[in-house]
């Protein structure tokens, strides 16, 4: 018991709540038909990550917090610019944008000196959800003692604060929400100031993919941002079960992702344990996947539309 | 048991083990320029043809491929590092990648941005569990993978920058073949058509275009940021450019400088990835574009 | 009295090319139409007077006031391609989301605002579709969801983008009715509409546009030949 609470009960938290948190606002990204936008959010934010990091040399999440939030708002911006000063589609600015903040990031990683043990380029690619460690425990009694508290990593921190924001965002504005995802221009019309709104839930999920940073990298954010949303849209017709199954689900596939890494390969009989945060991203993709298989069973190859929607 | 230990690990080892990038210095250079300028040329008919982002998906969807491969080499006693095989084993997972998000997509509720990203984030989630696995295989079957992610010129053999430069020289041959239905395709598909052009292959055939272009790219661009390759010249190039032709040959130039450069800083600076500076050098030349054609 | 939507000097333009040029235009109650060739900068109008789009120049008023000032007053019903039908809704949840001034924005839907939902999908004969998602609709019942969404706003103006594009006939009747229950009680109506049929049957006003104003006032007026053929440019046909 005091193994797991000390080397696996860390990696479990920040892997549910990551997942958790990024699986309630994917939804509203796949609902408004912006996926490419938490792509781009997850890769943009790593320059404003390292420079926070760097200026400030602290280990606190507050800088890189930042940072992050000022390169996610730099990079909507730069689109924005991008689209209209080089006359270029929506996806191609965004795709252009993006790496080219992300390719900025990696350049900062290695000159700014930040490749120590906290940040460096395999923290972005493969994640660390494996060094989240719990050395202060000792037993169950700790998970009550506040000054063993205190030793818990500090990923956990930003995650839960950004988790409790997320989730109180969504709870209180319900419908607002709803509204903006399905019909921007009547949400205008009734008076709801759409731009706004807009970037205040960019600016959350960009948070949530700095906290999430940590644990599972850059590339991983995308797919707990992306998969659960997807899988639930194949699933349900109904909004709550969409936007609070995919938080769940999130969660799920995370805490699934942590406890099978160590165990699986035991059991195949290899010595080395799987890289946690590759498998939440493959167990997140296998879900989309049998949700597909389960939705053409039931509803046959392809759905007749019977309403055109535009594609991207 | 052994904890999953971050493959970068052995990146500055590899390296040393190298020494050789002095005297084919320019060969890598010249491979990378080759690559740029394919990407670029067949970036230009997918931005056109409004299909630059598979290149994000196709880039990802190849890392489980290269592992793989890797790991199978190993298995039959082969030289884990060969080429070959491993850009085989990028194609075929990329390809397969494709097919996921052909199946996404029909089902008539996904669209194909949710798509991509289930597709990118899934297929490079299995190859980092993939690269966990070969990390405990006896050899040093992994080492050196991990340089496909971001790329790295400076550890490139002659052999590798022939073969990779060749496979892009031989994308930009088709490009010149299918120059006509291909430009066809791009500004009026309806007429196209109606002049009895088979769309649907001449798509197939840009696909595999994008498809080749993108894998053979990896070693020196790495596979995150191969994207940005096929949009970035192409797009200022369509922005200083009127009519195809003066497009694509802006747009194979620019993406060659970008290569070289790339190349070049990454070699002399050798913690830089090379896909980065690739990057960060083309992005250089669409400022120049975005600020001539404003002048 | 105060009219109930009035623009002034009005002009748009789209990445450099005049959409709307110096619209000038009163509204008056009852049923008006809303004419044009296609780039005619109908749908532009409402867009630009709501605020959805930023003009170059140009005043609008409703009932006098700004927009803000009169929006409780004022609904908006887009076209039908704007939207995504695959989202997870139902009819009634549609409707219900016109409701939200009215809310709060969380918790489940008060009973009062429900039924009010109900009656407006009542009054376009869809309430055995309340619970149906709106991707399973076909494109007849969709366009009545949202006309159900805009009467559950409870305005005294509608703006309307081409409501009866592509729909069956029992759609077409059944919100035509409700036009001119609109119409009976006071209410006011500006549609944009797709081609030259139902002009003289249905509306009593109309406003034809071809990036410009070609002309406005009563149909028996304004609804000419001459009016037509300088907007269409000699296009065939009114019924």
């Amino acid at each position: 018991m005091t193994d797991f609470l000390r080397l696996d009960l860390p990696a479990l938290l920040a892997a549910i709540l990551a997942g958790g948190t990024c699986g309630l606002l994917g939804s509203f990204l796949v609902l408004r038909r912006q996926s490419l936008l938490g792509d781009a959010l997850s890769h943009a934010i790593l320059p404003g990550i390292v420079v926070g990091f760097a200026l400030t040399g602290l280990r606190s999440a507050g800088p890189m917090l930042l940072g992050a939030l000022g390169a996610a708002l730099l990079a909507t911006l730069a689109i924005g610019w991008v689209k209209r000063l080089a006359r270029l589609e929506t996806g191609a600015a965004t795709g252009l944008v993006f790496t080219g903040f992300f390719a900025a990031g990696l350049v900062l990683l290695e000159i700014s000196g930040a490749r120590s043990a906290d940040l460096d380029v395999d923290c972005v690619l493969f994640g660390q959800l494996e060094t989240l460690v719990w050395l202060e425990a000792t037993g169950l009694s700790s998970l009550f003692d506040p000054a063993a508290l205190a030793g818990l990593p500090r990923q956990l921190g930003l995650l839960a604060a950004v988790a409790v924001v997320a989730g109180l965002v969504v709870a209180l504005c319900w419908r607002p929400l709803q509204l903006l995802a399905f019909d921007p221009d009547f949400a205008a019309s009734l008076g709801m100031r759409v731009g706004r709104w807009e970037v205040g839930l960019n600016l959350l999920i960009a948070g949530a993919a700095v906290a999430a940073f940590e644990s599972v990298g850059s590339i991983l954010v995308v797919a707990m941002l992306v998969c659960p949303a997807v899988a639930l849209r194949l699933m349900t017709d109904r909004y709550r079960i969409q936007v609070l199954g995919g938080a769940a689900l999130g969660a799920a596939l995370g805490a699934l992702g942590v406890l099978l890494a160590g165990p699986l390969p035991a059991a195949l009989g290899l010595a080395v344990s799987l890289n946690a945060a590759g498998l939440i991203g493959t167990l997140s993709g296998l879900a989309v996947a049998l949700c597909l298989v389960f939705r053409t069973r039931r509803f046959g190859a392809a759905r007749p539309a019977l309403a055109e929607t535009p594609l991207a | 048991m052994r904890p999953f230990r971050p493959p970068s690990a052995d990146f500055q080892g590899a390296h040393e083990r190298m020494g050789m990038i002095g005297h084919n210095t320019l060969i890598v250079l010249l491979g990378c320029a080759a690559l740029g300028a394919a990407s670029g040329v067949v970036g230009a008919f997918a931005l056109l043809r409004g299909r630059a982002l598979l290149a994000d998906a196709i880039g990802h969807a190849a890392l489980p491929g290269v592992v793989a491969a890797s790991l199978i080499v190993a298995a039959f006693g082969g030289p884990a590092r060969s080429l070959g095989p491993l850009l085989l084993g990028a194609a075929l997972s990329a390809w397969l990648g494709l097919l996921a998000l052909r199946a996404l997509t029909a089902s008539g509720r996904i669209r194909q941005d949710a798509a991509i990203g289930v597709v990118l984030s899934g297929f490079y989630a299995l190859g980092t569990v993939g690269l966990s696995i070969a990390q405990a295989m006896p050899n040093a079957a992994q080492a050196g993978l991990s340089h496909f992610i971001l790329g790295q010129a400076a550890t490139l053999t002659e052999g590798d920058a022939m073969l990779a430069g060749g496979l892009a020289l031989a994308c930009i041959g088709v490009v010149a073949v299918l120059f006509q239905p291909l430009r066809a395709l791009c500004f009026d598909e309806a007429f196209a058509r109606s002049q009895g052009l088979p769309v649907r292959w001449l798509d197939l055939a840009l696909l595999a275009l994008l498809l080749a272009v993108c894998v053979a790219g990896l070693p020196a661009v790495g596979l995150l940021l191969v994207v940005a390759l096929l949009i970035v010249p192409a797009a200022a190039a369509r922005l200083v450019t009127q009519g195809l032709p003066a497009m694509l040959a802006l747009a194979g130039a620019l993406g060659a400088a970008a290569g070289a450069a790339g190349a070049l800083i990454s070699t002399r600076f050798e913690n830089i990835p090379t896909g980065a500076a690739v990057v960060l050098a083309g992005l250089v030349g669409f400022g120049a574009a975005v600020a001539w054609s404003r002048r | 009295m105060t009219p109930p939507f009035s623009i002034e000097g009005l002009n748009v333009s789209y990445a450099g090319r005049p959409a709307l040029t110096d619209v000038t235009w009163v509204a008056s109650p009852g049923l008006t139409a809303i004419l044009g060739p296609n780039g005619a900068g109908k749908s532009t109008l409402f867009k630009a007077a709501l605020g959805l789009i930023p003009c170059d120049s140009g005043q609008a008023r409703f009932f006098g006031e700004s927009l803000d000032q009169a929006r409780s007053r004022v609904a908006y019903l887009p076209q039908r391609a704007s939207v995504d039908w695959d989202f997870p809704a139902s009819a009634l949840d549609v409707v219900a989301m016109a409701r939200l001034p009215r809310m709060r924005w969380w918790g489940s839907v008060p009973r009062a605002e429900r039924e009010a939902a109900r009656a407006a999908l009542d009054s376009v004969g869809l309430s055995d579709f309340a619970d149906r998602q709106i991707g399973r609709l076909s494109g007849g019942q969709q366009q009545r969801v949202f006309l159900a969404r805009a009467l559950a706003q409870e305005a005294d103006l509608f703006l309307m983008d081409e409501p009866l594009a592509a729909v069956d006939a029992v759609t077409e009747q059944t919100i035509l009715a409700v036009l001119h229950a609109l119409a009976e009680e006071g209410k006011t109506v500006l549609m944009v509409h797709h081609d030259l049929s139902l002009i003289t049957a249905h509306f009593d006003h109309v406003l034809i546009l071809a990036g410009h104003v070609v002309a406005a006032g009563p149909v028996a007026e304004a609804f000419t030949d001459a009016a037509i053929s300088a907007a269409f440019g000699g296009l065939p046909g009114r019924a």
